[in-house]
């Protein structure tokens, strides 16, 4: 099985939802799709033995061969090609790695290189496989990084995967959650925590894969994801109270089955709940 | 970095999401009032909550045409699945059709379709809006669920900002940005003049503290940092205290774990607006640091 851990807002409890799914869980994987800010390895201290770089392809133009003719850049929609004075200038950033300009390239003159996007590590966490990726700094284009280490984690052919997802709901937080079997949303009492639930329930709705809901911190706000889940025909699937025990341990990166030990069943009760939901269709 | 002459721009960060960045860029902004602000957090925009904008203008906002298969056309050769680096072409029982999430619109498609059966689609992705805020004027957006291009509308936000505090004489704008170092941070910082980072004291809010300063420098913007949550734990706020200063870049503030945040926002209030906190007073403090930076 594979769960998605996503939310809409950030700092409402992903990681921490993730790394106790993941602990028990059993033969899982760990995938920390928050490529830009990843932190689950904070809580796990995994032994590394892995580390690989990741790139999407540019092109890279041969000046003898380049007749100036214009036909890259024409086809290029992310203007990531630009023609002056018969000669290509290349803006790497901006490039897609479509490879449209190799093909529209008559005289054959564009081959293609490498843009590093960052560096994804692997390895093992007490018994379970862990997998993060950094992106690299200065680099705007996450989606590829987050496909590369999901097809890297698939390697390691555990039976169940956690995906700790990125926030918002635009293309990082699609391309994490996508082929997941559910998705958990992480919310909290607040008027954002509602907002940006119902956004990221949508999108996970659009995307056509069963959804819960968390509720972390209950007690801090008010009661307006249990009225939202309520009206809207959505499961709560789990409480987690408002503590600043759970935040202090947060701090020191103790996971939340450390602080509140008692959560554990709830953790495991939830996940069978959520197999047999999808079990029976 | 802008212009002289321009109206600074304050761009509010943090890497790690629900650090307080929204809170912070609107008690700001009631404190610098008349003030322009810019929700650039377009994934999941909430600085409209706090600040209850009237909506004055709506503009609509298209992602970039993505390619649609045009079934009368289509033979079925499969060209366009062999040539598709993004996996976004399907097919069922020798049917094309195109995954809209996963196009990246590229459109080596319909370049390269033998039967000219594909064509590029116009997609209303979003809205963005100029609206009048108690605080001043507000240029704020909502992106369609699952979009793309958010990078693009956050830059369409920015760019109106500027333009309507020029236009209004202000010489302020207040950015609230994304979490991340992503596209759409990026497209947040072009043009700031300052950036305040809000981080927590936790080891993940370092951490991902350590990876905005890092973009900063990338861009040359200046750096202040505000540190909340900060008697958490006051091991990791003297790391984070220490990892500053070794970095020159200055704490602003510190605020307390207070449960004054929420209470506020759920009266859909900024924490200054509040019943007179202490963390209120704090952020006072604070922002009479930002003004003194700035002038």
């Amino acid at each position: 099985m594979r769960i998605a851990i996503a939310s809409g807002k950030g700092g409402t409890g992903k990681t921490t939802v993730a790394v106790a799914l993941a602990r028990v869980m059993d033969s899982c994987v760990l995938v920390d799709c928050d490529v830009e800010a990843p932190n689950a390895h904070l809580f796990l201290s995994p032994e590394v033995s892995h580390t690989q770089e990741a790139f999407v392809m540019i092109p890279v133009v041969d000046d003898d061969k380049c007749t100036g003719c214009g036909e890259c850049s024409r086809v290029c929609q992310f203007n990531a090609l630009a023609v002056l004075n018969k000669s290509v200038l290349v803006f790497e950033e901006l490039c897609h790695g479509c490879g449209g300009c190799v093909i529209a390239c008559e005289p054959k003159a564009i081959t293609e290189g490498g843009r590093l996007i960052g560096t994804m590590q692997w390895g093992k966490a007490n018994g379970m496989d862990f997998f993060d990726a950094k992106l690299r700094i200065g680099e705007p284009m996450s989606p590829p990084l987050i496909k590369g280490l999901k097809r890297q984690a698939d390697l390691a052919e555990a039976e169940n995967m956690i995906l700790d997802c990125p926030p918002g709901t635009t293309c990082p937080m699609v391309e994490a959650v996508s082929g997941a079997d559910y998705c958990i949303l992480v919310t909290e009492p607040t008027p954002f925590g509602l907002h940006d639930l119902n956004m990221a329930a949508q999108a996970v709705r659009d995307m056509g894969i069963p959804s819960g809901v968390i509720l972390n911190r209950a007690g801090m706000g008010d009661n307006c994801i249990q009225e939202y889940c309520r009206a809207n025909g959505m499961t709560i699937l789990m409480e987690i109270p408002h503590r600043r025990e759970i935040a202090e341990g947060y701090a020191v990166g103790k996971d939340i089955l450390r602080s509140m030990p008692e959560l554990e069943d709830e953790f495991k009760n939830m996940i069978k709940t959520i197999n047999e939901g999808l079990n029976n269709g | 970095m802008a212009e002289t002459g321009k109206a600074k721009t304050i761009t509010i960060i943090s890497g790690k999401g629900g650090t307080g960045k929204t809170s912070v860029t609107a008690a700001f902004a009631s404190l610098a009032a008349p003030v322009v602000v810019a929700d650039c957090d377009v994934d999941a925009a909430n600085l409209h909550l706090l600040l209850s904008p009237t909506v004055k203008n709506t503009v609509e906002f298209y992602a970039m045409p993505a390619a649609r298969i045009n079934q009368d056309l289509c033979t079925g050769c499969g060209t366009c699945h062999d040539l598709c680096r993004y996996e976004a072409i399907l097919v069922d029982d020798d049917k094309y059709t195109v995954d809209s999430l996963g196009c990246e619109a590229c459109l080596v498609c319909k370049e390269n379709c033998p039967e000219q059966a594909i064509e590029a689609v116009e997609r209303l992705a979003g809205h963005w809006y100029l609206s009048q805020a108690r605080t001043g004027p507000m240029v704020h957006a909502s992106l369609g669920i699952a979009q793309e291009n958010s990078g693009k509308l956050v830059t369409e936000v920015r760019k109106a900002a500027a333009e309507v505090a020029e236009s209004n004489g202000l010489g302020m704008v207040l950015v609230d940005g994304p979490p991340g170092i992503g596209c759409a941070v990026m497209a947040s910082l072009t043009g700031a003049d300052l950036v305040i980072a809000v981080t927590e004291a936790t080891q993940s809010g370092l951490k991902d503290l350590m990876r905005v300063h890092d973009l900063c420098q990338h861009f040359k913007i200046p750096i202040h940092i505000i540190i909340n949550k900060c008697d958490l734990n006051p091991d990791v706020t003297n790391t984070v205290r220490q990892w500053a200063k070794g970095k020159n870049a200055p704490i602003i503030g510190e605020i307390p774990y207070d449960t004054a945040f929420t209470k506020a926002m759920i009266e859909g209030k900024t924490i200054v607006e509040y019943k007179s906190s202490r963390i209120g007073d704090r952020l006072k403090e604070m922002w009479q640091e930002v003004v003194h930076t700035l002038a």
